[in-house]
This record gives structure tokens, sequence and C-alpha cells, in this order.
């Protein structure tokens, strides 16, 4: 560095120690005081201001003692019940036409061909079938839970949300916008950890990030569900039955949200410790939002990312799973063995090797778990006359039928517990990881979000299936 | 009686605005980053501050700063001194306050 | 260079006028393949002020846009062509002022001293101008080429405000152009005002803070001009750089010791540093 400059910082730095503290504040106030004049210049209110101030009125009743978390829990419960029951029917039929009519079409068509049977196998059996599963899983639900999310962040209702929350989070050392991430969580955890950049201070937003995980993405809803009602519905009195499997997958999500901020509290005692981080948040006005306008880009964009992420995550998915339940070694497909190998620990757990497996090959997508399991339920027991052969995934019409397959895959009660504990905490599905590392951009915190929620997982099945065991319910 | 606020043996701070009532701001107390935030949200000496709202929860407070609303919590409220424009009392009622 | 004209999608240009209007023809939106542009505008502004629609009505772009604070991914770039150049069009955090506290604020104010853009667009809400205006006066300090964006004036009609545009711009001495950015008014205007500044075809004389009301802040601030001034002759904003580096602004005093700033004053331009979410900052 020349003279020159040298000469200038000591300059500088002798200036500064003389002015005093207090010279941040002078520049501030400054600027805002010609602000001040300039905005006052420019602006006129012409007339008497009006009586009724819509804004105001709106602000004061959303976020009321009285009426506010009313309104908040109705609005929330009325997003979710729309997009479970809104994506029914689309879902089925997406599922009839990709699943029940396209893939006999295609295989048969690949028959014609003289296609060899592992081309056409790994092809439309592996590949072509899981990223069919997906899509028809999947689709519905994001088309309809992320306009119906955007409009209301449109008209700035979420920062509201995130106003009338913050307590509890500020309790736990996070932030209350993590309340919105947490909610885009239930929608698609990997939309919800790319939600968390509105949290500027970068450690509540790792908070955010790690913990997003908990939040039951839609494509884990459906296994939730089926295990519920089939095991848990199913031990009580028919009357009850429909209350009482859907009180339980309830109970599963709020627990998920007990953990995020129990985990989150940790966090900010442990590993994130002591980073500063100043609170902000402001409230928008609010704005009518176009609503045609935002469903169309919305359902358009959202179609548009499922259907890219689908294909890229679900296809090596599916050939990785028909491959290693087709692959022979010494007499058993890879699968099998890979079951064997698992199913010490998996027992353990109190879950079976076969949940194992179906993990690990699903981590690119939660969607496929329940035919994989099926599938390979049906593989490993050597059970006959269902399913469509190795490698093959499917479902059933029929609950009783899936829970005969189960119950002959060693299924019991404390297997479906567990295998919904261990739906709510595991690793994040592959997309999500590599969001997560995209926003971080830190190997360190993709693996703690990866393996934190995956230990917890194993810590909490592993004590349930002790303490079940202990009691010898097992 | 005195036209003038009689404060200046009880300091108050923004989180002592009742909800509906104006404040002008006296000073920060704090340092750092986070009191460069307060002034850059324009939280300087002689600014009109109003609270709007409160949390149903009871934190953090909603206040019209600037012709912008933001929320602050306790803890940053507890470090702002204020005044009141000259004739009032920090009481409960709320007046029909003209927004900044 | 061709001119390859594309119409915009109807739904951004809303008003009747504009489908006829000669400039209508000559904003072709690019996306994101921008090589080889005549100018770089940067886009600035306080958090949740349209910017964002802002950006996608120039470019073409389906950024997603929010009523929330503080959406926009740290850097998003895009292109588009008007009156036969091409211009390069950079979004930048938004900000509530860039004395550099956050590293949005950094970003944001490392782009436009560095980067050196043609152009910087500030996008203001006109519902809250006051809090606007002070990221307004701190980018007039750092350079003259600036266009003000008067965003949401449908909002302030609705909220009864009344505001005038032309004495905002005669006090402020660049163009202020109102605009209600998700409709598409006024962004043929905001065209011709950045092709006006970036061609040089507009005399721009911005307000600058002349006194902090400090006399001992005042006195230091002079006598640290005009050793800047000798030491980097060419320098556009000495003063500015002054207030900085008495207010102890660490990456100035670096910018000075690397030799950047001597580099700016020759007129090069510097690359911008990497801007990514420094998350990894964060130690356990």
């Amino acid at each position: 560095m020349s003279t020159g400059s040298a000469d200038l910082l000591s300059t500088a730095r002798a200036l500064r120690a003389e002015l005093g503290e207090g010279l941040h504040d002078t520049l501030v106030e400054a600027l805002y005081t010609d602000a001040a004049r300039l905005a006052d210049r420019a602006v006129t209110r012409p007339g008497e201001r009006p009586r009724f101030d819509l804004d105001r009125t709106l602000d004061r009743l959303l976020t009321s003692r009285t009426w506010g978390f009313p309104i908040m829990g109705l609005l929330f419960t009325l997003v979710f019940w729309i997009t479970i029951a809104g994506s029914n029917v689309p879902s089925s039929l997406l599922a009839t036409l990709l699943v029940d009519t396209l893939h006999p079409a295609l295989k048969s068509g690949a028959d014609a061909l003289g296609v060899p049977w592992w081309l056409s196998g790994v092809a439309l059996d592996g590949a072509y079938l899981a990223t069919a599963w997906v899509v028809s899983v999947m689709l519905p639900p994001m088309a309809i839970f992320f306009p119906l999310f955007t409009l209301l962040e449109d008209f700035g209702y979420l920062p509201r949300v995130a106003f009338n929350l913050d307590r509890l989070f500020s309790r736990a050392g996070a932030h209350g916008k993590q309340a919105l991430s947490m909610m885009m969580g239930f929608g698609c955890n990997a939309a919800g950890v790319v939600s968390t950049r509105v949290i500027d201070s970068p450690r509540e937003r790792l908070i955010a990030i790690i913990t997003n995980n908990f939040a039951i993405c839609n494509g884990r809803w459906p296994t939730l569900i089926m295990v519920s009602t089939l095991f848990i519905g199913s031990a009580v009195p028919a009357a009850l039955a429909g209350v009482v499997s859907a009180a339980a997958v309830v109970g599963v999500a709020v627990l998920g949200v007990g953990i995020t901020f129990v985990v989150s509290w940790a966090l900010s005692r442990t590993m994130l410790k002591g980073q500063a981080s100043v609170f902000s948040l402001e409230l928008p006005p609010y704005r009518p939002p176009r609503i045609l306008q935002t469903l169309y880009t919305s359902v358009i964009d959202r179609t548009l990312i499922v259907l890219s992420r689908a294909v890229t995550m679900s296809l090596p998915a599916g050939i990785v799973i028909w491959t290693i339940s087709n692959v022979t070694l010494g007499g058993a497909s890879i699968a099998e063995h890979l079951i064997d190998l698992f199913n010490p620990v998996g027992l353990l757990l109190g879950l079976n090797g076969v949940v194992l497996l179906a993990y690990l090959v699903a981590i690119p997508a939660n969607e496929i778990i329940i035919p994989t399991i099926l599938m390979l339920t049906v593989l490993s027991t050597g059970l006959t006359g269902v399913g469509q052969g190795a490698g093959v995934m499917f479902e059933l019409e029929s609950g009783s039928a899936i829970k005969d397959i189960l119950h002959a895959g060693g299924w019991t009660t404390l297997t479906a517990i567990n295998l919904m504990l261990f739906s709510l905490i595991h690793n994040p599905c592959s997309t999500t990881i590599l969001t997560i590392y995209n926003e971080t951009k830190s190997l360190k915190w993709t693996a703690v979000a990866t393996l934190l929620p995956l230990g917890l997982g194993f810590a909490v099945t592993l004590t349930t299936a002790t303490i079940a065991r202990a009691l010898g319910l097992v | 009686m005195n036209r003038t606020n009689d404060l200046s043996t009880s300091p108050a701070t923004l989180a002592d605005l009742p909800v509906g009532q104006a404040g002008v701001v006296a000073g920060l107390t704090l340092r750092g980053p986070e009191r460069r935030r307060l002034l850059d949200l324009g939280l300087v000496p002689g600014t009109v501050v109003v609270a709007e709202m409160r949390s149903p929860l009871g934190d953090p407070v909603a206040y019209r700063v600037r012709g912008a609303t933001v929320a602050l919590r306790r803890e940053q409220a507890r470090a702002i001194r204020i005044t009141l424009p000259d004739g009032d009392a920090l009481d409960s009622t709320t007046p029909d306050i003209e927004e900044p | 260079m061709q001119e390859t004209p594309v119409l915009p999608k109807p739904d951004a240009l809303s008003s009747a006028g504009c489908a006829t209007c000669p400039m209508n023809r000559h904003l072709a939106r690019l996306g994101v393949n921008v090589d080889n542009w005549d100018y770089v505008v940067a886009l600035a502004g306080n958090p949740n002020t349209g910017k964002s629609t802002v950006f996608n009505a120039l470019t073409g772009l389906r950024q997603h846009t929010g009523n929330w604070p503080g959406k926009t991914v740290a850097r998003a770039e895009g292109g588009f062509e008007f009156g036969d150049k091409r211009f390069k069009l950079v979004d930048l955090p938004g900000t509530y002022s860039l004395l550099a506290s956050s590293v949005d604020e950094e970003i944001a104010r490392d782009f436009i001293l560095f980067g050196q853009p043609d152009v910087t667009v500030i996008v203001a809400d006109a519902t809250r101008l006051e809090r606007n205006l002070n990221l307004v006066l701190q980018i007039l300090e750092i350079t003259d080429q600036v266009v003000v964006c008067l965003n949401l004036m449908d909002e302030a009609k609705r909220h009864g405000l009344m505001v005038d545009d032309r004495r905002l711009a005669r006090d402020l001495g660049v163009p202020v152009v109102p605009t209600v950015a998700r409709r598409g008014t006024g962004i043929p205007e905001l065209l011709q005002a950045v092709h006006d500044v970036a061609t040089g075809a507009v005399k721009l004389r911005p307000r600058r803070l002349r006194t902090t009301q400090n006399e001992a802040l005042d006195k230091a601030v002079a006598t640290l001009t005009a050793q800047i001034e000798a030491a980097f002759p060419g320098l556009p904003n000495a003063r500015w750089v002054a207030l900085r580096l008495l207010d102890g602004d660490a990456s100035i005093e670096r910018a000075i010791r690397d030799g950047s700033l001597g580099d700016l004053s020759r007129g090069e331009r510097v690359a911008a540093p990497d801007e990514r979410l420094r998350v990894a900052e964060v130690s356990a």
C-alpha cells in the first residue's frame, strides 16, 4: 500500500478517536432529518383522513387476544383441509392413468417389441413406476397447497402469523418467522428450507433449516394415514375407528411440532450457542392479492418443479429398487441379503429389515415407502398370488389385504407405531438434503441436518421398542 | 399544571408505552449491531413512535415508525428511551393520535 | 448488434396505449442469457417494495414475488433490450440502509460501489416514502447515476396519499418515475429513464448531504475528504469514503489497503466479491 494510503488510514483513525462514539448516530440522524423533509414536501394527504381504516382494523383483528389465534387456526386448518380433500380425486385419477393403465400398456408394448426382460424391468418396472407413483401422490397436493399459501403470503398475512407466534419461538431461541417455514414444510420440506430465507439472522435460519424436517411433508401423509387406519383404527371398535386413526395422525403431527421446539431450544443452547442475532420483523401493508394471476403462476411453477424433481430423484431410485430385487447373488436377491442384514437392528428398533431397507432406497422420495415395503415383504416372505413380481412396487385397494401381507412380514402394532414415529423423525429426502446444501453451502450443517433427525429417530424407536418389550407387550 | 412532561425522575422506555399512545424517541441504550439496526429503521432521537398493537401472546409489540410498522421484542423496546409529546401523560386511554 | 424485438407478454402491460406504443416494440426481455451487454443496471431498494415485481416486469423472469420482507435470493440477474441497447439487470437484496450492518447490506453496497453499475434503479414504496428515502439518500452519496422508481402508487392512492413525483425529482436531482409494477404502469417511462441515464442524455444533480449538523464531524469530514482526493484523484465519491472511514467501516479500510479503491479512482471496474450467504460463518 502506498504511503498516501497509509497516511490516510492513520488520519482517519485519529479523527475517529477524537470524535468519539456518537458519529454513526449523528450520520443516521442527519439522513433521516433530510428524508423527513423531502417526504413532507412530496407527500400530501388531501382532505379528511377516512374515519374507517381497513388495514388498521384488519391488523387489530388478526392479532387480537381473542380472535388472533382462532382465525389463524381456522385459516391453516382450511388450507390443509382443502389440500387433502382437493387432491384425493386427482391423485387417484393420476394413479389410475399412470400406474394402472399406462404401466401395463408400456410393458406389453415393450414385450411386443421384443425388449429384453431386464431392460423393460429396469426402465418400466423400476424407473417409470417409481416416478409415476411419486407424481401421482405428490403433484395434486402441491398444486393446491402452494397457491393457497402464496395467496396468504401476497395478501400480507404471513408476517402477522410470525408476529403472533414469536413469543413461543423466542423462548426456544428461534425466530417467529420459523413458524412460516414450518408451515411450508408441511407442504414440502425442500420448499420449507428455501422459505427460511426470510430469516435474516444466520443462526436462527440454521435452526429453522435443521428442524424443518419435523414438519410432515405431503409425501409422508399417505404413509401415516394408511398405517394408522390399518393398525390403530382397527384396534378399536369400528364406530371409533375413523376418529381414532385420524387423531393418531394429528397426534404425530403435533408431536413433530413439539420436537421442533425442543430441538430448536437444544440447538440454541449447544451447537448454535451464543451467536449474536438481531430480531427484525416488519409488518408490511396489506395488499389485495391478484388471485387469478397468482394461481396461474403458482400452479404452473409448482407443477414444473414437482415434475422435474420427480424425474430426477425417482428415476434412479426406481432403478435401484428394481435392480436390488432382481439381481441375485448366491441364490437370493441383493434385496433379500440386505433385509437379512438389517433385520437384527430393525427388530431391535421395533421395526424390521424390510422397513430399514425401504427407507434406505427411498431416500429420494418418501412417497414410495409403502409400495416398496409391500413389494419387499412379498419378496422376502415368498408370498405367492400377490404383487406383480420382484422389484415391482404395488399397492392394493383392500386394506385388509395389505394388512395380511404385512402380518406375513412379521408386523405387529409396535411395528406400526414405530413406523409412524420413524416416518416423522428420520433423515430428510434427498431433494431436501440437496436444497439444504444449496442454501447453506456448508457440508457440516448439511450433515447435521441429515443425521440429527436420523439419530433422533433411532433413539425414539429404540426407546419405545425397549419399553414395549420390558412391559411384555411384544 | 405544568405542560411539560414530568418523566425526568422516572425515564420511560418504549416498553412502557401503552397501545395507541405516541412517544418521542430520546435515545438508545444498546450498542453494536442491534443499535445500528434500530437506527436504520428510523428510531433516531426526535422520531415519533406509536404503539400499534400487541401480539396475543404479549410479545412482540408492533410500532409505527416513520410510516412503516415494525415489530420489536420487549428487550429491544426496553432499550429505547422515550419522552412523551407535550401535555400527554403515560396512561392507558387512547387519544386520537395523528400518524407520523 | 442485431435488434430482435420480442413482444412482452400481454399480462404484464395491460394499459390500452401500451400495445401500440413504439417504446413497447423495443422492449425485448431476454431472460437469463445475457452476454455482451451494453450497460449494467443495479436494482436496489428497501425490502418489500415490489422490487421483484419490477425485476420480473423488465426481464420476463418469473422470480417469485411475495408480500414478505426480504424474500429475494442473494443476487438474481437478468436482461432486457431497449432502444437498441442491451441491459444486464442485477437484483440486489432488499436492505434498509447501506451502512453495512449485515451481509445483505454489504452485498448491495459492494456491488454499487465496486461493481460500478451504469445505472442504479432504487425501488421505493410510495406508501412508506420517508423510510425509503433513507436508502435513496445513502445511495446518492455513492453514485450519481440513479433512477428512483416510485412503486406501489396504487396503494398510495388507496390510502389517500398523493405523492408529487416531480417535486421529489427536483429535490433529489435525479429522475423519479411513478409506477404500478404489477400492472406494468410506468414501466416504459422507467425504461426510458434508465436508458437516458445510462447514455448520459440526462443531466443529473444528485442531492448530497452538505452538513451533518455537527460542527466537529463536518470539519473532520472536510479534512479527510481533501486527503482522499489527493491520494485518489478521480474518485467521484470521496466525501462518502471519508464518512465511511470515520465510521470505522472495515471493508472500506480493506479496499484502501488492497488497492481496489485505487483501481476505482482510475475508473477500472472492480469485480464484486462472492456473495454467498455466509451461513458457514456461524461456528459451533
